[in-house]
Formats: structure tokens, C-alpha cells, sequence
């Protein structure tokens, strides 16, 4: 299968704090890759780097066959990347029904009632249907991490970037979430996700990333990852062998 | 009766304000930006209607046909070129750079058209009223109240019912996840503007065809559009026409009393609410 994104030597330094150091990784179309590292890793940096939200201080982003690295972030939104974000920011202000309409009308260009029946199709698929019309300022925590999913699939991406969405979530919750996902995926969806409950990660990637100090430590499939030395001594913070 | 007369008359006038205040209220709204220019803007458009009316001799509210794209569009231009490149954290550069408009624009009208007072023709409609139960209601008031109220339901639609009205919406509520949802916020920015300035254009023509003007009219009016719109709450359109309906009204109540005190009734009015309902008086449920 083709690459649908590809990281070759990206960094990004704030003065001397270098956040993402040459980070070199490629995804599959129809992969789910997931990504774990501890915090302030720059697991988040990296998806600002991937969408264009922070420019790179040297490297190149490709995405779909094409450089993206000079891209604005509205312009790979229309490309079709989305995200979704750790802490939600739903335009408040808005409904749900508003807030997945601005991402069918602006980011995926759909009109009229081809818009409103995909927001209505995806809504349905997240769960949300039922407060389509509540104000998203207003929604209790699982409602706003699955409004973050609604408005990133309204923008009908080719890659969806998910960051920590599982977190805070309860146990019911976090399985309701992790199969409405596996859903998604099984349509084929390309995939990153950022997460700390790795267990709901799991359930879903078919590789597994690790970051540290900006940097790319391990990489594989998920078993052996979770069983590496690395992990265990830098994510979970076990000295092995000492 | 003098007194209902004063009410009646300064409900319409406030239709007037309300326009002013539209343009004003959009913009602060949609990228938090306080145009000082506003109201030399409006004047701006008013003497856009003098020239369009003089060379194609047309009436002024023909003349909208042309005065309301022209303005859009140097709304546009406006934002694009200049107004975006003020926005960010710090809200001093917007202010200091729409100031300069001002005194810009003052002293090119100045230049373009001397300081002597102009006024636009409508003919027969500025004096033309009808009676109604006893009080003799103008139809140029009465046509600038509709036009005010059909204008600001208009941009409530455009707000809540359209695909661009939710750009606005969603570029107001926060700029950089917009961004990620494919907005260009530069472009939403100018199309903000450019409908301001729409809105501005037909204040300006109103404003023409009610009283002279002069290149300096324009900072008085900014303060009636402020006080339109903080009286009637920020971020509620059909709070921005009743604030300018209330500041209409005092004044007219003001002169009532006393001719001299028009304008000073209309700001102890706008101190008064202020005092009373820092917000506004109908400030937008959710803010």
C-alpha cells in the first residue's frame, strides 16, 4: 500500500529547547499507528508539526505524494487532514449541529444538503445525534472528546490524528469510544493516535511509536514495543537491569 | 402629544444609529477589532454617494447600487492589506492603526472635497410624511427605521443560517482550531470587513440624505455607534438596534425639553445604563 504521510528529519527547537528532534516515520494508507511517550514527550508538538499549526525548523512533511511542509494549516485541513485535540475546543458559542457543519462546509467544501447529511451521518456515528442541537460550551467531558471526533470526520479526512482521547474518560465510556474508533478505521481510515490509556490504544493500532525528549526511541509492532526495554525504562520509568 | 411626537421621532432616528452601530458591532465581534475609522468611514460613504449622485445625476438610494459594492470592497482590500497585519495579542496596534485611518481619511476628504457642508438630494421623500393617528411621521425616517431593522435581520440570518455566518461565528470562538478546520482566518477577516462596510455604506447614504456633512462628522457618529451598541449589550445584533432606538429616543426626549440638550441627553442616557448594566442590556446569554 502507499504512504499517505511521511516525516523525514523534522525538528522544531525553541531556542535551545529542541521539542521534535529529527523525527523520521512514515504512515501507510489505511494504518493505525499508535504513539505513546511520557509527558511533554512532544507527541502533541509532533501533530502540531503534521498539521501545520507550528512550522518546522528544518525537515520535510509529506503528505499524499506531496510536500506539505510550507502548507498553511487551513490548507491541509482541505488536503483532508484532521485532528482532534487533548483538551476540547469546541466553538462554544455553537451547537453541536454548528460545529460539525463548520468543518463539512469549510473544511471538507460540501454544500448545502450534502453537508447537513454528512454532519447528521457522523453524528449519528459518534453518538451525538441526540444533542445535536445543545450548545457545545455546555457538554459534560465524553460529549466534547466525542464532538473533537464528530468535527474531525465531518471534514471527510484521508487522515485523522486523534490526541488523547481516551483520557479522563471512564472505563464505559473509554470502550464506547475505542469501538466507535475501530469502526472508523475499518472503513479504512488512516490513523495516528496519541494516548496514555494504552490498553484502549492497543485494541486498535497495528504499530506502535515511542517518543522521548522530542525524539523517536522505539518503533514496531505494538507487543514487542510495550515488552522493549525503552519503554519500559523511559515511559514507564523502570530502571531494567540497573 | 409633543412628547409622543418626541418618542415616535426618536425611535426612527434610532433606526439610524442602529446602522451606524451594525458595522461597528460585526467587526468588534467577529476579531475583537475597535475601528475608531468607523464613523469616518461612514462619511466616507457618504461622500461616495455625493460624487456617484453628481456624475451619473442619480438618486441616492439608486446610487446604493454602486456605493454598497465599492465600500465592500475597500472593505476587503482594507482588511487584507492592512487591518490583519494589526491583529494579534496586543489590542493597541488595531486602535493606533484605525486612528491614523481616521485622521487619514479626515484629511483626504478635507483635500478631495473642501470643508464646506454637503448634503444629498433625495427630492420629494425628505419631506414627505404622512399622518398618522394626529403625528406627522416623515417617510425618510420612517424608510431608515425599516431599512435599519430589515438590515440588522439580515445579518441575524447571515449570523445563524449560513455557512459563512458560521465561519464568523467560529473564527469569534476561537481562531486557531478555525484554522485547523480549513478557515482562512485572513479571508474570513475580509469578508467581515467588506460586509461592515456594506452596512457602513448605506448608514453613510442615510446619513447624507438626513443632514449636511462635512469631512469632520465622522468621530461623532463613532460615538453614537458605540453607544448604540454597549447600550444594547455587546454581541446581540437586535440588542444594537434597541440600544440605538434608546439612544434616539433620549436625545429626542432631551430636545424636547430643551434644544440644546440633545446630545447631551442621548450620553447621560448611555452613562446611566452603563452604570446601571455595565453589560448592556441585553448582553449575549452565553459570553
Amino acid at each position: 500500500m502507499s504512504e499517505i504521510l511521511g516525516l523525514s528529519g523534522v525538528c522544531k527547537s525553541y531556542g535551545a529547547i529542541v521539542v521534535a528532534d529529527s523525527l523520521t516515520f512514515s504512515l501507510r494508507q489505511g494504518e493505525a499507528l499508535g504513539v505513546i511517550g511520557p509527558n511533554g514527550a512532544g507527541k502533541t508538538t509532533m501533530f502540531n508539526l503534521i498539521t501545520g499549526t507550528v512550522a518546522a525548523s528544518s525537515g520535510r512533511v509529506q503528505y499524499n505524494g506531496r510536500d506539505v511542509t510550507h502548507d498553511s494549516a487551513a490548507k491541509r485541513c482541505r488536503a483532508g487532514m484532521a485532528r482532534s485535540f487533548q483538551v476540547p475546543q469546541p466553538f462554544g458559542h455553537m451547537t453541536v449541529f454548528e460545529n460539525a457543519m463548520v468543518a463539512a462546509t469549510q473544511g471538507a467544501n460540501l454544500k448545502g444538503r450534502e453537508a447537513e447529511s454528512t454532519c447528521l451521518d457522523v453524528l449519528d456515528q459518534t453518538g451525538l445525534l441526540d444533542k445535536a442541537n445543545a450548545v457545545a460550551g455546555k457538554l459534560a467531558l465524553l460529549d466534547r472528546k466525542r464532538l473533537e471526533l464528530t468535527r474531525a470526520l465531518c471534514a471527510k479526512p484521508k487522515l485523522l490524528l486523534l490526541d488523547e482521547i481516551a483520557g479522563g474518560l471512564t472505563e464505559e465510556e473509554c470502550h464506547l469510544l475505542v469501538e466507535t474508533i475501530k469502526a472508523i478505521h475499518g472503513t479504512g481510515m488512516s490513523i495516528i493516535w496519541i494516548e496514555h490509556v494504552v490498553h484502549a490504544l492497543l485494541k486498535v493500532v497495528e504499530r506502535l511509536i515511542v517518543i522521548d525528549f522530542g525524539k523517536m526511541i522505539a518503533e514496531g509492532d505494538p507487543a514487542s514495543v510495550m515488552e522493549s526495554r525503552e519503554v519500559k525504562e523511559i515511559y514507564l520509568g523502570i530502571e531494567v537491569d540497573a | 402629544m409633543d412628547w409622543i411626537n418626541a418618542i415616535v421621532q426618536g425611535t426612527l432616528l434610532g433606526g439610524l444609529y442602529a446602522l451606524f452601530a451594525a458595522g461597528l458591532s460585526l467587526i468588534f465581534g467577529v476579531m475583537r477589532l475597535v475601528n475608531i475609522a468607523h464613523g469616518d468611514l461612514i462619511v466616507l460613504a457618504a461622500y461616495l454617494g455625493l460624487t456617484v449622485t453628481a456624475a451619473l445625476s442619480m438618486n441616492p438610494f439608486v446610487a446604493l447600487i454602486l456605493v454598497v459594492p465599492l465600500m465592500a470592497g475597500f472593505g476587503y482590500v482594507l482588511q487584507r492589506g492592512v487591518l490583519n497585519w494589526t491583529l494579534g495579542d496586543d489590542i493597541l496596534p488595531p486602535l493606533l492603526v484605525t486612528f491614523g485611518l481616521s485622521v487619514i481619511i479626515q484629511n483626504a476628504l478635507l483635500e478631495g472635497y473642501s470643508a464646506d457642508p454637503q448634503k444629498l438630494s433625495a427630492g420629494s421623500i425628505e419631506v414627505a410624511s404622512a399622518n398618522i393617528a394626529g403625528l406627522a411621521v416623515g417617510y425618510l425616517p420612517l424608510v431608515m427605521f425599516l431599512t435599519a431593522v430589515l438590515v440588522i435581520a439580515g445579518l441575524q440570518w447571515i449570523f445563524y443560517a449560513t455557512a459563512l455566518g458560521r465561519a464568523f461565528r467560529a473564527v469569534s470562538d476561537n481562531q486557531d482550531i478555525a484554522q485547523l478546520m480549513g478557515l482562512n482566518r485572513r479571508h474570513v477577516f475580509g469578508l467581515a470587513m467588506a460586509l461592515s462596510l456594506a452596512v457602513t455604506a448605506i448608514a453613510g447614504i442615510f446619513l447624507g440624505v438626513r443632514t449636511s456633512f462635512d469631512p469632520a462628522t465622522g468621530p461623532a457618529r463613532l460615538i453614537f455607534g458605540f453607544e448604540a451598541v454597549i447600550i444594547g449589550g455587546l454581541g446581540n445584533l437586535w440588542g444594537t438596534l434597541a440600544g440605538g432606538v434608546i439612544l434616539g429616543m433620549a436625545q429626542s426626549i432631551g430636545a424636547q425639553i430643551n434644544p440644546g440638550w440633545q446630545i447631551l441627553a442621548g450620553h447621560i442616557a448611555f452613562l446611566i445604563i452603563l452604570a446601571v448594566r455595565p453589560r448592556g442590556l441585553f448582553p449575549r446569554m452565553d459570553g
